[in-house]
């Protein structure tokens, strides 16, 4: 057991803490600076996961994902939810005391379903599978229970993160994957928060997603 | 063994005598209670000499009736289970007396005592039955009998009520039951329960689940609970004790009886038995907590209690399963411990909550209050009781509780994920289960007997009488007494333990002498609490000797004229907890608010229903009901179609004989 | 040999008031003043076991218990806890539960003082309190079992302040998890801030200091004393869960001490920045507790 492994522990650990916080939290804004968090996490994660010393593809790939994930996305959405006027979210439809209590068990299952696979990695810890397919749930959990829009962005993003926990650990073996997802998740600001809510607020005046259901007939 | 059957042979003779007496009270209230005291003291000497010495005693008649045989034996297991029966149901005699002397001259006391009397003679036939036939005869005579005594109040809606739900609930049980034993006999061809043989994997595990429902619903496990808090404050004080303490724990006693017919368990029955003990402990625990009816809080706690108990025999399935003897050791001793530890603060409780009604006519919580002036040795026989219950150190109520947590402790973390279930199950559950009731019974305990009276009615309380305050006070030392003495008693337990889980003697001694130096440890520390607490008083009474010491009203901040309406109340005292869990316990409220500058009137009242009552078996039985009425064709009324049936189905018989 | 076993009662016993001197100092200089001297609660303490007594006509027997229940539970507590590597008095498997269940104790009997008094805003008190401890007890008992399946022990003793500082990288983060949970539940059971404010005067606002609204004289002397009894019990598990041991015997009683008390400056820290939250949000926090527990014991046993 290396410093090495141990500190990739610490990190993974500490991403996990991220995804709690995340669940049991209404106000905005904080869920905002959550995933700037996980996103200089992710970071450094892929620098640590290269067994030898790191490439500069490898430091120019992760110096993209913290500017990225950790700068820029969040300041973006602070500007948007300065714009939108809200600060809080409404009343989920799972309260988050039952989320908080209900996190650690989906992390028990997850971590069951991680232990099913076979990844090949490098320097790697055995928490690696779990908690992707952890925050993978938790970015769902947060599109499907939660009511505000902005909130189901945050959701999408967290769920982009998940899937990056499994490719920091495959970035020099396959960094084009890598690159792409980093164009889609530029895709997404571009698209999603600049456009989306924008018009959505415009038409609507409100973002209340699940009053989008007047819309039908 | 022959003392045993004379004491059944008494206690039958005088639910007899006193059926006979009828109307005559004195001569009912003679027959009937002497009977089960004297029957039940010289029964349970030949099941103490089993516990200690671990022989089995056997009796063997034969019957007529197919399959069926009188075939008794009185082994550890049963004996751990007779002992409490026939104990508790002696001392509630004694306080039956008391109790239904206020009914005199009003009601046909012979037919109580009579089926009192049966209640008893059921219970402990049912456990030293060896065969299937005479098992299921008794358990039908255990059934029955109780229904006659909730319905004691026949002129109460709510009495009828509970009966019915009771009647129901228990047949649909036997009926499982039935099945249960039906299959098991099938493999074998002999309903004895010595001559069954080897049961495959597949049969056994249906067999299990058949058992797991059947029983439970005995038993009370959740979500098959739901007759037990109507049933049981519908009874008579006496009749609740036994009800609660010891009828339901034959569910559990069928249960255990069941698993030793069935080999070697897998891990999924241990687990199953782990989730339902946590849930049926955290959920029945926050439903006391919702209730402002005392009896209906101690019925509600029963369930919770049974579910500490199948967290116990989870344990230590478990420790069969896995083979680890530490487990399978320290959870069927927290389990034994917990049943008879549960028969006497349970019987307490329930005695103390029938002298609050016998002295002052009610048992809203919320309308009672200051009764610890009134009531001075209830109040601290009550208070006992609730530590005890709450599982608080020095009482017995701990020992059991902290034999089980010591069990997963010890043996219960190997690596694996898997053993979060007993781990998270246990050690989170019990705590949370113990902080709940700790709860729920402060709000018990001080709102009806500290504080000022909220009503007339407790404002007219008065002690009660000799015969219901001696049971009570018997039961109070026996807490205590079992909390100090435990690390002897757990030692008893080996030959039940070694009877249910064939590990060899000398490792079920091993593990239970751990278990008695740890708990010697737990005496200690209770040894010193009470010399400090001693020490701190005269040390308080020095402090205060010769200084000023006065008496006044209570701080109101200033408020002019309070009143004692204005107390807190045991709805409020529960509202943060019951708002927090309002996942589980939908209550309904409705209220008027104060209005204005000078409010006139307000009020709020609160009432938890019973989830699963309201929400899954009340819209099953209206569907059924609906389904079953589109055959109600069938009923026109006509005879000539009536005797065409008949023959009909004479015909089709013939023609099956025939083919 | 037996001596070095009486230590740590006795460090509890003496130094226990002092912490809350260190909490109140801490809290004035954040904001800008001189504030009490560091003996106050033993000047306090000695007041108060000097004056006569009133009691409330409403009361009985069970509210001249509590108070002498509540000390003699903490002082008997003091047996089960180690500190600074030294053991404890009495050490036996599964301790951890007693010493759990022992606090348990005392807070049934606060509770029942509290409603002895039929006074609403004891009352008040007194239910939030046990909504409180219903959601600490298994946060504290879960954190402790991860603990125990760490260290390989099953007693206090063995789990606290026996790491030295080479296991302590193995099992660090599992250890600080842990200790944050604690460190939460160490905030609620002693009613600090953010969860209760001990300096409140309103008494809807109070939740521990207004149960002990009708105590005077020597119960309230003892009802304080036995405060700083239990959060110095409650410090010293926490520090022991957090420091690593050295081996010798003398700097690591010192350690032990002076970590108890910069955990008491922090504790002065904290109730300076944060404000008491909204009461319905406490019960978050302490699921946060509860979550950090379990996820501390699921890193122990995959």
């Amino acid at each position: 057991m290396s410093f090495m492994t141990n500190l990739v522990d610490t990190v993974i650990i500490l991403f996990i803490l991220t995804n709690f916080m995340l669940l049991g939290s209404s106000s905005l804004r904080r869920c905002i600076r959550v995933i700037a968090l996980q996103g200089i996490l992710l970071g450094i994660l892929a620098i640590l996961m290269e067994n030898g010393t790191p490439t500069i593809h490898l430091i120019l790939l992760s110096a993209a994902i913290i500017c990225l994930k950790g700068i820029i996305f969040p300041f973006l959405l602070i500007r948007t939810l300065r714009d939108l006027n809200v600060q809080h979210e409404v009343e989920p439809f799972v309260g988050y005391g039952t989320s908080l209590v209900l996190s650690p068990l989906v992390l028990v299952v997850c971590i069951w379903l991680g232990s099913q696979l076979s990844l090949p990695m490098g320097v790697t810890s055995s928490l690696v599978a779990p908690v992707a397919f952890f925050t993978i749930t938790c970015g769902l959990f947060l599109i499907v229970s939660r009511k505000k829009a902005l909130t189901q962005v945050l959701g999408y993003l967290v769920l982009e993160n998940g899937i990056y926990v499994f490719g920091a650990s495959i970035a020099t073996i396959q960094p084009v994957l890598v690159e792409l997802g980093i164009l889609l998740d530029a895709f997404v600001a571009v698209f999603v928060m600049g456009i989306a809510i924008y018009h959505i607020n415009r038409e609507f005046e409100h973002t209340d997603v699940d009053r989008l259901n007047r819309l039908k007939g | 063994m022959s003392l045993f059957l004379w004491g059944l042979v008494i206690i039958f003779v005088g639910g007899l005598a006193s059926l006979i007496s009828g109307r005559r009270a004195g001569l009912a209230f003679f027959f009937g209670a002497m009977g089960a005291v004297a029957g039940s003291i010289i029964a349970v000497i030949p099941a103490f000499k089993v516990l200690l010495h671990g022989i089995t005693e056997s009796f063997r008649l034969n019957w007529s009736i197919p399959f069926g045989s009188f075939f008794i034996q009185i082994d550890p297991l049963s004996a751990v289970f007779l002992i409490p029966i026939l104990c508790l149901s002696a001392v509630a005699a004694v306080y039956g007396v008391g109790y239904l002397w206020a009914y005199r001259g009003k009601k046909n006391l012979g037919l109580a005592w009579f089926f009192y009397d049966l209640l008893l003679l059921g219970m402990a036939l049912v456990v030293v039955a060896k065969n299937g036939i005479l098992f299921l005869l008794a358990w039908e005579i255990m059934s029955l009998a109780p229904f006659f005594l909730i319905i004691f109040d026949d002129e109460k809606e709510k009495a009828r009520d509970a009966g019915w739900t009771y009647l129901v609930a228990t047949h649909i049980g036997m009926v499982f039951l039935l099945i249960f034993f039906i299959i098991l006999t099938g493999q074998n061809g002999s309903m004895d329960f010595d001559r069954i043989g080897a049961i495959d994997g597949g049969t056994a595990s249906f067999l299990f689940v058949l058992a797991v429902v059947g029983f439970g619903t005995k038993a009370g496990f959740m979500p098959l609970h739901v007759w037990l808090p109507e049933a049981h404050p519908a009874a008579p004080s006496h009749v609740s004790a036994v009800m609660s303490g010891v009828m339901i724990k034959i569910g559990i006693y069928g249960l255990i009886r069941a698993i030793t017919f069935l080999g070697h368990p897998p891990l999924w029955w241990a687990w199953i038995l782990i989730v339902i003990g946590a849930s049926s402990g955290v959920v029945g625990v926050l439903f006391a907590l919702a209730q402002h009816d005392l009896k209906r809080l101690l019925a509600y706690h029963s369930v919770e209690n049974i579910g500490i108990i199948a967290l116990g025999l989870g344990i230590g399935v478990l420790g069969i399963s896995t083979g680890l003897p530490t487990l399978a050791v320290f959870g069927f001793a927290g389990c034994f411990f917990h049943i008879i530890n549960h028969a006497i603060f349970k019987g307490l409780l329930f005695f103390g909550a029938g002298a609050v009604l016998h002295s002052s006519g009610t048992l809203e919580i919320d309308h009672l209050g200051g009764l610890i002036k009134r009531m001075p040795w209830t109040a601290v026989t009550f208070l006992v009781g609730a530590i005890a219950i709450s599982g608080l150190p020095p009482l017995n109520g701990f020992a059991s509780e902290f034999l089980i947590y010591l069990g997963v402790f010890k043996d219960g973390m190997s690596p694996g994920l898997v053993n979060i279930i007993p781990v998270l199950g246990v050690i989170g559950g019990l705590a949370l289960i113990g902080g709940l009731a700790a709860a729920c019974f402060t709000k018990a305990f001080g709102i009806v007997f500290l504080g000022q009276p909220r009503s007339k009615h407790s404002q007219q309380a008065h002690e009660v009488s000799i015969a219901m305050l001696l049971p009570m006070v018997i039961l109070a030392i026996l807490c205590v007494l079992l909390g100090v003495f435990s690390p002897l008693i757990i030692r008893v337990f080996g030959t039940a333990i070694s009877n249910v889980t064939l590990l060899p003697q000398e490792v079920i001694q091993g593990q239970l002498s751990a278990g008695s130096s740890i708990l010697s440890n737990v005496v200690i520390i209770s040894v010193l609490l009470v010399v400090l607490i001693c020490g701190l008083s005269l040390l308080r009474k020095w402090f205060l000797s010769g200084r000023n010491v006065a008496q006044t009203e209570t701080w109101g901040c200033g408020y002019a004229c309070p009143t004692a309406r204005m107390q807190y109340t045991a709805s409020s005292f529960a509202q943060p907890l019951v708002a927090l869990f309002r996942f589980f316990l939908r209550t309904d409220s409705r209220n008027l608010p104060p209005k204005g500058i000078f409010p006139d009137r307000a009020f709020l009242q609160t009432d938890t229903a019973d989830t699963s009552n309201k929400y899954l078996y009340r819209p099953l039985f209206k569907w059924i009901g609906f389904m079953l009425s589109k055959l109600q064709w069938i009923q026109h009324g006509r005879l000539q179609l009536y005797v065409l049936y008949i023959a009909l189905t004479l015909l089709m018989l013939l023609i099956w004989k025939a083919l | 040999m037996h001596i070095e076993k009486i230590i740590n009662p006795l460090l509890s016993l003496v130094l226990a008031p002092l912490l809350f001197g260190i909490i109140n100092r801490t809290k004035a200089l954040f904001a800008g003043r001189t504030g009490q001297p560091l003996l106050q609660s033993y000047y306090d303490l000695w007041k108060l076991f000097r004056k006569g007594a009133v009691y409330s006509k409403t009361t009985s027997w069970v509210f001249r218990l509590g108070p002498i229940v509540g000390l003699s539970v903490v002082i008997a507590a003091t047996a089960l806890v180690p500190s600074g590597g030294l053991p404890a008095i009495i050490a036996f498997d599964g301790d951890v539960i007693l010493f759990a269940y022992l606090f348990g104790l005392m807070r049934f009997f606060t509770v029942l003082t509290a409603l002895d008094t039929g006074s609403s805003f004891e009352g008040m008190g007194a239910s939030r309190e046990v909504m409180f401890s219903a959601l600490t007890e298994p946060a504290f008992l879960v954190g402790l079992a991860a603990i125990s399946k760490q260290t390989h022990s099953l007693s206090l003793t063995g789990m606290l302040a026996v790491a030295d500082t080479a296991l302590w990288s193995h099992i660090g983060p599992v250890q600080l998890l842990v200790a944050f949970s604690v460190f939460i539940v160490f905030l609620a059971e002693n009613s600090r801030m953010p969860v209760d404010d001990p300096n409140t005067h309103l008494e809807l606002t109070m939740i521990h200091e207004v149960m002990v609204l009708d105590n005077s004289g020597a119960d309230l002397g003892f009802i304080t004393y036995a405060a700083a009894i239990k959060m110095w019990l409650l410090s010293t598990v926490l520090v022991g869960i957090l420091v690593p041991h050295n081996g010798n015997a003398w700097i690591d009683i010192s350690t032990a001490v002076a970590a108890v008390f910069i955990l008491a400056v922090l504790v002065g820290v904290v109730e300076s920045s944060m404000a008491r939250l909204k009461l319905l949000h406490v019960p978050q926090i302490l699921l946060i507790a509860n979550a950090l527990s379990i996820l501390a014991l699921i890193l122990v046993l995959r």
